[in-house]
């Protein structure tokens, strides 16, 4: 059974071609991916991103559950509103979620995370959460519209609320606020400045609506991978699984191994790998020859060995194929890539192509 | 709604057949393929002088999110490639039936085209 967003039917209204995705009836483009993906680059446009999952985590202890439960520290969020992004181990250093985590007080944390995930998530934070006397909710009945690009901010907040308004106007980047139903975070999966917005399903159509009124163009999950992937940013599933850890997922910077002395979930699993040594990393790479990059194809280092695409795409920004691949860490600059029975050479570059609207 | 017009011949895996009359066949992807796949990206054309059999996979024609085979609808052998194509797949996208061709074939059997399916044939099989 598949479900649908509050905002089915306004993506239908708008030409939404809907597919399936984690169970949820999304769509996938209104038309052109490559037209979205330049819209988000160089103007606005926003997606329906309500499938994810919105999670309240609040108790006297919730920030020790968070210190054990996750990869990162929340001890590192002071000021109120801050985000932080994770990743949820298991006990053998798998990946078992990324996710981001919102301080909102002492005694109350959110957390977003993803719709794929949504039931191992929850059962595992549940199996957690009572050593801690930590009360976890699941917001239900919320919406989630993302709206990105370099005119995303100025756009929004000329059809948002006025107390909204207020609330966003001195926002930092990677901060979210708290203005009664709504929650307005400083975030996004595209390498864009931008918002999203968490608010009640009854007024996320209308929302809808006054964003496109402004010329906030509605996008699908096609350019929302193309974008992420522009952007260097891993998606689960494809570039971390339960079968890797963050070392080999290029997720590494996102572990606070400091204080020494701070117990999570998995640390005992990676930290002995951190020290054994690492023997492969994620890359990126960019095709020199007429082809494109998909996930899966093999990889090839001369002299060094082999390894594999996690996620590739054709990238609309610099008209030329990359990836994300997972190889073994001693390859250098160039590699190769077999693409139907061909090998291909393709540079090795760090895990980022695009920012802000340019090429990195 | 996609385009299907009522002149050319049609194979289940969304090739079109153009029959010249002249022994020749121009052959490309359906309007209903290309809105499948999205925005093309990339073709990979058949080499000029390649002799094909029906069914062959032949051409691989990719969008952003996916890449997808092209089969040979006929026998015979490759007399012409649509090389514009090879800069600008898009525009597959734009005209599937027109500019948007992939391929022409010298047929070494005319009447395999009577195999392939009409037009009212093909609106069916794709309106499943």
């Amino acid at each position: 059974m598949s479900q649908k967003t509050v905002l089915y039917d306004k993506h239908v209204e708008y030409g939404g071609k809907m597919v399936d995705f984690a169970g949820w009836q999304m769509p996938v483009n209104y038309g052109s991916q490559m037209d979205e993906h330049h819209q988000v680059r160089q103007d606005a446009g926003m997606f329906d991103v309500s499938h994810m999952t919105i999670v309240d985590l609040k108790g006297d202890r919730v920030k020790d559950f968070l210190r054990y439960l996750l990869a990162n520290d929340v001890a590192k969020l002071k000021e109120p509103g801050k985000a932080l992004y994770s990743c949820m181990l298991r006990e053998d250093g798998g990946v078992i979620d990324d996710l981001i985590v919102y301080y909102m007080n002492d005694s109350w944390y959110r957390m977003v995370v993803n719709a794929g995930t949504h039931d191992k998530d929850m059962a595992w934070i549940n199996q957690q959460a009572p050593n801690f006397d930590v009360d976890v909710n699941e917001r239900a009945n919320v919406a989630m519209i993302a709206v990105q690009g370099p005119k995303a901010i100025e756009k929004a907040i000329s059809v948002l609320p006025v107390d909204e308004v207020e609330a966003v106007a001195e926002m930092k980047r990677f901060f979210g606020v708290d203005c009664g139903e709504w929650f307005i975070g400083r975030t996004g999966y595209t390498g864009e400045d931008g918002f999203e917005i968490m608010l009640p399903e009854s007024e996320a159509p209308a929302l809808w609506d006054k964003l496109a009124h402004a010329g906030v163009k509605p996008c699908g999950l096609g350019a929302r991978d193309t974008l992420r992937l522009e952007a260097g940013m891993n998606l689960y599933g494809a570039d971390m699984t339960e079968e890797t850890s963050p070392l080999i997922s290029g997720l590494g910077w996102t572990i606070a191994w400091e204080p020494e002395d701070r117990d999570f979930i998995g640390r005992a699993a990676i930290q002995q790998e951190r020290e054994q040594g690492v023997s492969q990393k994620i890359v990126g790479l960019i095709l020199e020859e007429r082809g494109i990059l998909r996930g899966h194809q093999k990889v090839v280092v001369e002299n060094v060995g082999e390894g594999e695409i996690t996620s590739g795409t054709f990238s609309p920004t610099l008209k030329q194929s990359i990836a994300l691949a997972r190889v073994p860490v001693q390859t250098g600059d160039h590699c190769q890539v077999e693409i139907r029975g061909k090998l291909l050479n393709a540079r090795v570059v760090k895990p980022v192509f695009v920012r802000d609207g340019q090429a990195v | 709604m996609s385009d299907v017009p009522s002149e050319l011949k049609y194979t289940i895996s969304h090739e079109w057949v153009r029959d010249e009359g002249d022994g020749t066949v121009t052959i490309g992807i359906t309007d209903h393929a290309q809105e499948l796949l999205g925005d093309l990206v990339f073709v990979e054309l058949p080499e000029v002088g390649a002799e094909l059999t029906a069914g062959d996979a032949c051409c691989v024609v990719e969008s952003v999110k996916a890449a997808s085979d092209v089969y040979s609808p006929v026998t015979g052998e490759v007399i012409e490639v649509n090389e514009t194509l090879l800069e600008a797949p898009e525009i597959i996208n734009d005209s599937a039936f027109d500019d948007g061709w992939l391929f022409k074939v010298q047929l070494s059997a005319e009447v395999e085209l009577d195999d392939l399916l009409d037009a009212d044939a093909y609106e069916a099989e794709i309106a499943e």
